[in-house]
């Protein structure tokens, strides 16, 4: 039997007595791509926050590798995490040799500096992710797709067995997006990871998830892509319709008459 | 000017201004990164009810107020956390009951002859010897714990969430910058006052990121602003016969504007750095 990475049971999250998340049941295998998707304010950056530590439950347990991550985290070396917004400052005096190192951190310890061997892996890894050629460069004067791809190299820098991107695909265009879904894709493999993907994106996410996780305060999981239409309905509460690429790219619609 | 710099007061002057510009360019830089100017302004404010305090307790203003600064601090960082004010009202709201407390103390003290003036807007061509060692042992202590955590620094003043999630012990260094906030503040006030003294926190700072885009670049150009202004501020007020502290600010918000002016926001100083 494989390893569980996440395991959520009887999660319920409230703010101000107003429940955001409410009776998840979750288990997410070890080494499975799975795509988080939902309306505006269905609870998924939430779901991922609890994941991570940073938001405790109201109710409920969380266990990633089977530990607390209020605990996990003070090991530094297991999750790997693309924040929605990244970059808070866009006039912030780093390099991105200098984000990419971050996060080494806490591997390195408090008050120690990072040594050559982790400039030397933190250059390989923005040369996996192909900007090694930007690494002097300020991070705010790389472009947007440029930046995603800068901080998925922060995360991998942890050297993580859990990657949680929070809606990477945010402000990309369509090629942009393409090629990150493609790194991801190949980093994940490569280094035999977990990831969970929040994403507005559905055709995107169901081309190249193993499970989705459909979630409007409740959850409901498909194990299988392409999700149906039906389903995705019932989590989004309104029609939906979403493109395929291929050799003929075509678009999944409501049966209509004409 | 060397009859000047052979006086003991102006020796002992400039010593205590050039270790306090110290202290305030490095901080300087995480005050502007991490968007705190309005906390220094209330950090130094809340210092009066504290300097006030000694006058009426008859014990050393200095230690009186870098501990009510240092609870007023960690009171505005808790009750942003805690309560639902937001930041800049907690800092309103600390900063003016603590002005009042300072008034109702000098009020009970009945000590109206001292140098209230000096505490408000800074009087640091009367120094002691006493305040040099005070400001030399903050100096030391500060400098070394900002160089000790220098990365986690950096690191949370840039990403909170990704730091907190790497293990960096996230909450306790804020309050810990707070608490170094609070002892730079009190020993800035001989220097500028109680008034003043947020403009040392902000405005090399504030130079620096107009001028930076690294950040060792960053608290270099920013010691170097505020050390410069210091030194030239006094040697200013001297010639001019105007107040010291008034004039180092003076010389500190021309900087600024001139920096501004030559590199705007949007244009490139790629290579400065």
């Amino acid at each position: 039997m494989s390893e569980i990475a996440v395991q959520i049971r009887g999660l319920w999250v409230s703010y101000n007595a107003l429940a955001v998340l409410e009776e998840i049941d979750l288990e997410i295998q070890a080494g499975k791509y799975v795509g988080i998707l939902g309306p505006n304010g269905a609870g998924k950056s939430t779901l991922l926050k609890v994941i991570l530590g940073l938001i405790k439950p109201s109710r409920g347990e969380v266990l990633v590798f089977g530990e607390a991550p209020q605990r996990l985290r003070h090991r530094g070396q297991i999750v790997g995490y693309l924040p929605q917004r990244p970059l808070g400052n866009p006039h912030f005096p780093v390099t991105v040799l200098d984000v990419v190192l971050m996060g080494r951190y806490g591997r390195i310890g408090l008050v120690k500096r990072p040594s050559l061997k982790d400039r030397q892996m933190a250059l390989t890894i923005l040369e996996q992710v192909g900007i090694a050629h930007l690494a002097e460069r300020a991070i705010g004067e790389v472009s947007g797709g440029e930046q995603q791809r800068v901080f998925i190299a922060r995360a991998l820098c942890v050297e993580p067995r859990l990657l949680v991107l929070d809606e990477p695909m945010v402000s990309l265009d369509a090629c942009a997006q393409d090629e990150l879904y493609e790194l991801v894709h190949g980093i994940k493999e490569k280094l035999d990871l977990t990831v969970l993907m929040v994403s507005h994106d559905i055709g995107g996410v169901a081309r190249h998830v193993d499970d989705i996780v459909c979630i409007n305060r409740r959850i409901h999981i498909h194990q299988a892509p392409p999700i149906g239409r039906l389903g995705l309905e019932s989590t989004f509460g309104c029609s939906v319709e979403y493109l395929f690429h291929g050799e003929i790219p075509h678009r999944v619609v409501k049966v209509h008459d004409d | 000017m060397i009859e000047l710099l052979s006086m003991g007061f102006f020796q002992r002057a400039l010593l205590a201004g050039i270790l306090v510009s110290l202290l305030c360019g490095v901080l300087s830089v995480f005050v502007i990164l991490r968007r705190m100017a309005f906390i220094g302004v209330g950090i130094s404010h809340s210092a009066f009810g504290g300097v006030a305090l000694g006058f009426l307790l008859g014990v050393d203003p200095l230690w009186t107020g870098v501990g009510f600064s240092v609870v007023v601090a960690l009171l505005i960082e808790w009750a942003q956390r805690h309560s639902r004010v937001e930041e800049d009202t907690a800092i309103g709201i600390f900063f003016a009951a603590s002005m009042a407390l300072g008034l109702v103390f000098l009020h009970l003290s009945r000590t109206y002859n001292v140098d209230v003036f000096g505490f408000l807007f800074g009087n640091i061509l009367a120094i002691g010897p006493k305040q040099v060692v005070q400001i030399l042992m903050v100096t030391v202590a500060v400098l070394a714990v900002m160089w000790a955590f220098f990365k986690e620094m950096v690191f949370l003043s840039f990403d909170e969430e990704m730091a907190w999630v790497s293990g960096v012990p996230v909450r306790a260094l804020c309050y810990l910058f707070l608490v170094l906030m609070a002892l730079v503040v009190i020993v800035s006030i001989y220097l500028v006052g109680i008034v003043l003294v947020s403009a040392l926190l902000v405005i090399p700072g504030a130079i620096a990121q107009n001028l930076s885009q690294q950040i060792r670049s960053m608290v270099g150009w920013s010691t170097a602003t505020a050390v410069g202004s210091t030194v030239g501020g006094l040697g200013l007020s001297y010639g001019l016969d105007f107040p010291s502290g008034a004039t180092i600010v003076l010389v500190l918000a021309g900087l600024y504007l001139l920096s501004t002016l030559l590199h705007p926001r949007g244009h490139s100083v790629k290579g400065k750095a």
